[in-house]
């Protein structure tokens, strides 16, 4: 008996182990495979720092990198902007937005792939839905080919992957809605403040903290983001959406070439961490000061 | 409340879960892949699986004592499997492949069984086979597989309802294409049905093209890795030629983004959007799934690629999917056995009739008359005739390559289509893969 509270560290080992097996493990093995040479089928071969020199050197990759970012900013901007209006409106205890807001949380039901194919199928320049539309209405603007065109694709997909992700966010940003204390706004509204003046002075500043959270998994998860590029473009046309996620499953995958994409990998985790340090820094989540009346 | 949990038994109550959790970890590795403990074949999923599965019951029926068991994957997560299997060291005793580079790197890592000796052994079976088809699985003189499918070779398909709309014929010659192509656009048509997302419909043409104007040895001295190769007169021709089909509009604007996997390419054959397309000859089987009507009213024309004046390849060559091969690993237990079944069941009468009754055409020699009885005979004869008449059967480049080189071609490839690149710079480009 040590004196210390709460449980004991064992309850830590099975946790501890399962994290250490399924992540910490293969995270460093991938970190030591970046020195080496590996098509997956002979033993691997030591090449020093040949994988990371290619790294310093590939335009394809440094294009990902560039591309990662952009998807991540422009997910953020898109994301965060939608789902905060829209979990601010859902809050509301009107039957109306209880509908809407069941309407609203579809696609999170729905899988990734799943959401690839039927966006791929409606945004097909031949036989989508879009295109057909676009031809009833006489709306040429419709009528794109939204993810071949070099200038379109990667915009067509921030929209699908918002599509796809804007409901979770919207759940958050709706429960903590739910959650600021009426008085605030009672008291608000004797002092002579509209609606207007109540979201920006007491909704925003209440949803401090649901905001680092949403953004953090915004932007971690559009950092590390796979499946509905893979499924909508492969990354195409040309490389115009081969973020860097794609970059790394092409090189250890397509080309069997692991020591590189776990060179890639590397650079993913360290940048993931190094995001997420800077976003909790930066935004005080450390320190956690209540903003709850009386505490 | 936790201390009212006697410490001891709380450790040993997780000791226990953590051995468990780590012994699952543990056992999930190296088992055998294989669930009787039998002889194990892997194969993949498609039109003619039942054949497989039919020629395994027939053998284990045969022999008694001799259990294989067959597992078919999908197409693509079967790659994937197949490697780490191999990588492990752990391979299934049969596998199905595709010849070319890969089975090449799985051999030269020693994992598969050299059939020469065998085939020399019994000269019946070593001739049945088209020599131009054995080709994709004999390196250094050693044969590492045995065809157990139908041919693929890459078709000119048409639209027979729209050429004679417009008063044409199927073009025989390059010039006879980019007149055809000229008069489609006029019309309002897309004149080339292209799938571009799938990058490996673009790889058609250029394989075409630099086989009809250089010949099969352009891409034999890549394969051997000769220095500079790619940059060979050929290579410039083919892709100024497909540079200038692009901007003509040959396929017109939106190709980039057709799939050929949701199956738009075909669709805009047999709707009548595009007059033609460039694919492997398994798309009549994808259209007769589709679209039925369209074939039994006699619509879908086919024809090979049209020649190029002047240029060094024989005209009757062709390029494609030679066909999928089943090989033997080198170190199963149960070797004998498995040669045994590839020679005795695999491509015997039985199996050779239930594959052309599934459409395909085996690459085995006189089975014309079988072919003629068959339905759609008129399609299975003409694939027939092409291959065995061809002096050369170049297998894809994608597959005859090794894999970091084929990635490579497909991103260089996209790139010219999409204008990103010259001739020249994809020339450049990939004679830095060169090894």
């Amino acid at each position: 008996m040590t004196g210390r509270s709460g449980p004991s560290l064992l309850l830590l080992l099975p946790a501890a182990a399962f994290f250490g097996v399924f992540a910490l493990a293969p995270m460093g093995i991938v970190a030591i495979l970046s020195f080496f040479s590996w098509d997956g089928l002979n033993t691997p071969s030591w090449t020093g720092l040949d994988n990371w020199a290619r790294f310093a050197q590939d335009s394809v990759t440094h294009q990902a990198i560039w591309l990662s970012i952009k998807v991540m900013i422009l997910s953020w901007l898109l994301q965060t902007a939608v789902s905060l209006l829209l979990g601010a409106y859902v809050a509301g205890r009107q039957r109306s937005r209880a509908v809407l807001g069941a309407v609203y949380i579809l696609p999170l039901l729905l899988s990734a792939a799943a959401i690839g194919i039927a966006w791929k199928n409606l945004l097909d320049p031949n036989f989508g839905l879009l295109g057909a539309t676009g031809d009833a209405l006489g709306l040429a603007a419709l009528k794109q080919n939204w993810l071949g065109d070099s200038d379109l694709a990667l915009y067509t997909v921030i929209f699908v992957v918002g599509w796809q992700f804007i409901p979770f966010h919207t759940l958050l940003y709706q429960a903590a809605t739910r959650q600021i204390p009426r008085s605030l706004y009672e008291a608000a509204s004797i002092d002579g403040a509209g609606r207007f003046r109540q979201f920006v002075t007491i909704t925003l500043p209440q949803l401090r903290y649901t905001m680092v959270t949403s953004t953090t998994l915004i932007l971690v998860g559009s950092l590390t983001y796979f499946d509905l590029v893979f499924v909508m473009t492969s990354g195409g046309p040309g490389n115009e959406t081969r973020i860097l996620p794609l970059d790394m499953y092409v090189n250890g995958f397509a080309s069997y070439e692991m020591g590189y994409a776990s060179a890639i990998a590397v650079v993913l985790v360290l940048f993931g961490i190094a995001l997420s340090l800077l976003l909790v820094k930066l935004s005080g989540f450390t320190r956690m000061r209540s903003q709850m009346e009386g505490a | 409340m936790w201390r009212t949990v006697p410490n001891k038994t709380m450790s040993t109550a997780i000791a226990l879960v953590t051995a468990l959790l780590l012994a699952a970890c543990g056992t999930a590795g190296p088992t055998r892949p294989g669930s009787s403990g039998g002889p194990l074949i892997w194969a993949v999923e498609g039109g003619a699986v039942d054949v497989y599965q039919d020629s395994v019951q027939r053998f284990n029926q045969s022999h008694p004592g001799k259990q294989f068991e067959l597992q078919a994957f999908q197409n693509d997560p079967y790659k994937q499997k197949l490697r780490v299997a191999m990588g492990a060291g752990n391979p299934p005793d049969v596998f199905y492949g595709w010849g070319g580079g890969i089975l090449d790197s799985y051999a030269k890592a020693g994992n598969v069984h050299d059939l020469a000796p065998q085939l020399q052994q019994d000269p019946a079976w070593a001739t049945k086979f088209f020599p131009n088809v054995m080709e994709s699985v004999t390196f250094d003189g050693k044969v590492y597989g045995i065809p157990m499918r139908g041919m693929q070779p890459v078709i000119l398909f048409y639209n027979k309802e729209l050429f004679q709309q417009h008063g044409v014929q199927p073009p025989r010659t390059w010039q006879d294409l980019l007149a055809l192509i000229g008069k489609f656009r006029s019309a309002g048509l897309t004149p080339i049905s292209l799938a571009g997302a799938s990058r490996w419909t673009y790889l058609m043409w250029e394989e075409y093209l630099v086989e009809r104007l250089g010949g099969p040895q352009v891409f034999h001295d890549v394969l051997a890795g000769k220095p500079g190769s790619w940059s060979h007169p050929a290579f410039i021709q083919a892709n100024t030629m497909i540079r200038e089909l692009v901007d003509a509009g040959a396929f017109g604007d939106g190709f980039a983004s057709v799939s050929y996997d949701t199956g738009q390419q075909s669709a805009l054959l047999y709707t009548g959007k595009s007059p033609m397309e460039l694919m492997g000859s398994w798309d009549f089987s994808n259209i007769l799934e589709s679209q039925p009507d369209f074939i039994k009213s006699g619509k879908l024309g086919f024809t090979s690629f049209p020649a190029i004046p002047g240029g060094v390849g024989d005209p009757a060559n062709v390029v494609g999917n030679t066909t999928n091969f089943y090989s033997v690993a080198e170190k199963s237990p149960h070797r004998a056995d498995a040669v045994e079944y590839l020679k005795t069941t695999v491509m015997d009468d039985a199996y050779v009739d239930q594959l052309i009754k599934v459409g395909d055409v085996p690459p085995v020699q006189g089975i014309d008359a079988k072919l003629s009885h068959a339905d759609n005979s008129d399609y299975l004869q003409f694939v027939y005739k092409l291959t065995q008449n061809a002096p050369n059967f170049q297998l894809s480049w994608d597959q005859a390559l090794p894999p970091e080189q084929a990635e490579a071609l497909l991103t260089n490839l996209e790139q010219l289509f999409l204008g990103k690149s010259t001739p020249a710079q994809f020339s450049e480009a990939m004679n830095g893969t060169l090894r």
